[in-house]
């Protein structure tokens, strides 16, 4: 056996639990059922310390049921499979560690409940791929004449907080305005569709002006700024203070001042804006087809 | 197919990420009727887990960097067993590819004449990989993502394939798989089809890999009658976290050293430079005062040994705790505390930082890692064409983790982000172009559809033992004795091993109903792999030597008559078999370029 020896040194103390207090088993309070109802199963089970949630639903998987649904991939927190509710907490279960919650009571999960059931903590999450596809896609402008596209870091950096998104949906599954408001979904696109028209916006090289699409058919103006989107992302992106709020601004710098706002698109980039921005003027199908950025004629005046 | 949901391709892509992506942009673009099919939702592929960086020879950090000398590195890397014109072809083409990234929209960090900026990694000479802090993987698949979604590309989620389908003649013509959701079957008729399936490691216990990582793809292909090559060569990443244990394996970027981390033992000693190999000894530092230097300064002083390749650096960390001078809970340090200021790793590294953080309750920028090698990548695959990416079977092609002949004996950090952009384009090249060469649909043989349906549903009807019994022991086989050292006995006794638990998974039951049942869903992916570990087992006792990712103890140097050979499995009557066959030779024009070593 010379190659487990190596790396599973028999020195390692068998997992003990996190702290002195910690009780010998816990019980798992998790929700099973599917979109015709289900109800909390209590779940006991050995705690062995140094453990995350996900990895105490995955003992109960394989030594107690089997066929309890759940979603996860990488277990380390950068694909954002793994969400749920944790003692009503939206949470990536991979990155919640047993040691941090309260283990002499029962532990409850249940899925997400901005997304409809599936079956057991896994929901249907295709309301937000829908809005992915009703976003115009990033439209650059020329290269250089020595084949490159030139950006400074500093102006790369905001963009880049967005793009560290993970797609958890936890900032949707908090939101207000469609939470318990199934009837908001399809005017509005949801935290994690605001923080990506922001990162489109704000990119150096792009070309479209998407503001008309964000204000009529996206919604932004009906969130209310509180926050609870900012408060659950896992990457800590400040959607509210970085996307949602600069959105705002300018999408009434839009509405009150068009000229203003062509002046600083031309101003920052050396190529005249082509004509295919008018296509993301066009309205976007709430069935969730894709927007062309193909040239298309003026929708509005 | 009254019964069936079925859908009528060009090209079906199985498999969303990188490189499965990169093929359906490129299939879509010819005007193929193309469709992903994924076994998760769209966007949560194992890509997202690479970190360090992509490598292209764009030369913006170190202007002497060019094709041919990312290509020399990476055939040394890989042990020269690499496919010479895979890995021509990848240094020629992934600075455009890398590019082209960018116009979709991803924004790589930059330089301070506003260019993509490149990172150091392992066995590359100079700066190379074009990153986005430590989350490099995640940028690569967005973008992909968000261009496929852009140009209305079919995706089919959460879809697990369980067959391919077979014309008469043999040539693959579609595949049969179930919603997971709804236990549902579908099948897919297709003039083409890509396997983009990523990797193996969930057949280890110790792997960086996510639940998807279950050879599905290497498993398919090698049913339909491809085949693969050089299946020993798994690599195990030298820097795994191995602490606590549900953080077992999952991956610290090797960006941690390119960025000044070093590795230390129990007594604080930077052990690496005690396991310098013959083969890098021109081009390695040798004292530590070089080493720290050469971080500021590539022309005049040479790389620090905790810089060489990953098999070079799992094996020496491997040999330090063997010998008694490793961490508490079995690992060596990986200090950049002591090296790097707070705000520079947390610029540089912050993933790493959250992660140590948030699952280990370690400060990384006070306190040092503990690290140890973990299951990584197969470098081994689906043996493809190098051009097209054709594999032996007509109609089906391969690209990614699961093609192999890329990176030979063992893959350089970097490499396998622009493999999938290269060949992941290149795959969706051909297949839109066999697909389009064929006017007429393919034809569905019902007969075939109907036992590949009766074979997935066959657990239910079964009353056998859990499935996550019989994969919890295929992975303590593998890792015990198909690990990152092997000898003979071991793997001789790995192969009996497979025979019993091959007969343990094929008498599992599960569960419940056919809704998002995870039981069933592992039952069948344990068919994947116990097929990869049959190959990987096989190539294993048939290549008598050391090299690159297969180690035998009991044959530790490189063989030049191995050298020449790639070892290939595939299906003859029913079993896996081995053959030795030989590797295409290199134009001697590219075989200057290793005289000229440095």
């Amino acid at each position: 056996m010379s190659s487990e020896a190596t790396v599973t040194a028999a020195n390692r103390p068998a997992g003990a639990p996190a702290g002195s207090s910690s009780p010998a088993d816990v019980t798992m309070r998790l929700w099973r059922g599917d979109a015709s109802g289900g109800g909390f199963v209590d779940y006991t089970i050995e705690n062995l310390g140094g453990e995350v949630v996900l990895d105490v639903v995955h003992r109960i998987q394989a030594e107690q049921a089997p066929d309890l649904a759940v979603r996860w991939n990488c277990k380390a927190g950068k694909c954002g499979s793994c969400s749920a509710e944790v003692n009503g907490k939206p949470r990536l279960m991979c990155m919640t560690r047993m040691s941090t919650l309260e283990l002499s009571e029962p532990i409850t999960i249940s899925p997400m409940r901005g997304n409809p059931v599936i079956r057991d903590l896994v929901t249907d999450v295709s309301f937000h791929f829908a809005v992915a596809r009703r976003i115009p896609a990033f439209h650059p402008g020329p290269r250089e004449a020595d084949g490159t596209y030139r950006m400074a870091q500093v102006d790369v950096e905001r963009v880049q907080e967005f793009r560290k998104c993970i797609e958890c949906f936890l900032c949707q599954n908090v939101c207000h305005v469609i939470r318990d408001h199934e009837e908001n979904k399809p005017a509005f696109a949801g935290p994690r569709f605001f923080a990506r028209l922001a990162e489109l916006e704000m990119h150096p090289l792009d070309t479209l002006d998407r503001r008309e699409l964000i204000s009529r058919d996206l919604g932004v103006g009906l969130c209310n700024i509180t926050k609870c989107c900012s408060e659950v992302c896992p990457e800590g992106i400040h959607i509210t203070d970085n996307a949602i709020i600069p959105l705002k601004e300018r999408v009434v710098d839009a509405r009150y001042d068009p000229i203003a706002w062509l002046g600083r698109k031309i101003r920052r980039r050396p190529s005249p804006t082509p004509a295919y921005v008018t296509a993301a003027l066009a309205p976007a199908a709430a069935t969730g087809e894709v927007i062309s950025t193909e040239p298309a004629p003026r929708a509005t005046s | 197919m009254a019964e069936y949901e079925s859908h009528t391709l060009d090209v079906l892509i199985i498999g969303a990420g990188g490189a499965g992506l990169r093929a359906a942009i490129e299939a879509s673009a010819t005007g193929a009727r193309t469709a992903l099919v994924c076994k998760s939702l769209l966007g949560k592929a194992h890509t997202v887990m690479a970190e360090g960086g992509v490598a292209a020879a764009l030369g913006n950090v170190w202007p002497e960097d060019n094709w041919e000398v990312h290509f020399r590195d990476t055939m040394r890397g890989g042990k020269m067993l690499n496919n010479w014109r895979m890995a021509q072809l990848h240094a020629q083409e992934a600075p455009d590819r890398v590019l082209e990234l960018e116009e979709w929209g991803a924004v790589f960090d930059r330089t301070a004449d506003g260019r993509i900026l490149q990172r150091d990694f392992g066995g590359h000479r100079y700066a190379r990989l074009a990153h986005v802090g430590d989350r490099t993987g995640l940028e690569l698949l967005r973008t992909c993502q968000q261009r496929a979604v852009s140009l209305g590309i079919e995706v089919f989620m959460e879809c697990k394939i369980v067959r391919l389908l077979t014309d008469a003649t043999g040539a693959v013509n579609g595949a049969v798989g179930f919603w997971r959701e709804s236990g549902t079957f579908v099948v897919f008729g297709a003039k083409s089809v890509v396997i983009a399936a990523g990797g193996v490691g969930k057949t280890w216990k110790f792997t960086s890999n996510s639940w998807e990582g279950t050879g599905d793809g290497h498993a398919l292909a090698l049913w339909a009658g491809a085949d693969m090559i050089d299946m020993e060569c798994v690599q195990f990443h030298p820097t795994g976290m191995v602490w606590p244990p549900s953080a077992r394996g999952i991956l610290v970027t090797e960006g941690v050293r390119g960025d000044g981390g070093v590795l230390r033992n129990s007594d604080g000693e930077r052990f690496m430079f005690n396991y310098i190999p013959d083969f890098y000894a021109k081009e390695t530092a040798d004292t530590i005062e070089e080493g720290d230097q050469w971080y500021e300064n590539k022309t005049d002083f040479r790389r620090p040994p905790e810089l060489l390749p990953r098999d070079e650096v799992a094996r020496s960390i491997n040999s330090e705790v063997k010998a008694g001078r490793g961490s508490p809970h079995g690992g060596i340090y990986l200090d950049i505390a002591s090296r790097r200021s707070p705000e520079y790793i947390k610029r540089r590294l912050p993933s790493m930082y959250h992660q140590f953080k948030e699952l280990a309750d370690v400060d990384i920028t006070v306190e040092a890692m503990e690290i140890g090698p973990t299951c990584h990548y197969i470098m081994g695959g689906i043996r493809v064409d190098a051009d097209t990416a054709a594999t032996t079977v007509p109609g089906l092609f391969a690209a990614g983790e699961a093609a192999g002949g890329m990176h030979g004996a063992n893959r350089l950090g970097g490499n396998s982000l622009s493999d999938l952009l290269v060949f992941g384009r290149r795959a969706g090249q051909y297949a839109a172009e066999h697909a389009l060469g064929r006017p007429d649909d393919v034809e569905i043989d019902r007969t075939q559809v109907d036992a590949v349906v009766g074979h997935a549903l066959a657990p239910f009807a079964r009353d056998g033992e859990n499935p996550y019994a019989v994969h919890h022991a295929l992975q303590e086989t593998m890792q015990s004795l198909v690990g990152i050292i092997r000898t003979e006995s071991e793997l001789l006794e790995a192969r009996e091993a497979l025979d019993a638990l091959e007969e343990r998974a094929a008498a599992s039951g599960v569960e419940g109903h056919r809704q998002f049942n995870p039981g069933w869903h592992l039952a069948l992916d344990l068919e994947s792999m116990l097929a990869v570990a049959r190959c990987t087992t096989l190539g294993a006792i048939e290549r008598k030597e050391s090299r690159g990712g297969h180690t035998r103890d009991d044959f530790p140097g490189p063989d030049p008559e191995f050298a020449k050979v790639n070892m290939v499995t595939r299906m003859h009557d029913g079993a896996v078999v081995v053959a030795a066959e030989p590797l295409p030779e290199m134009p001697d024009e590219l075989k200057t370029l290793f005289e000229e070593a440095h």
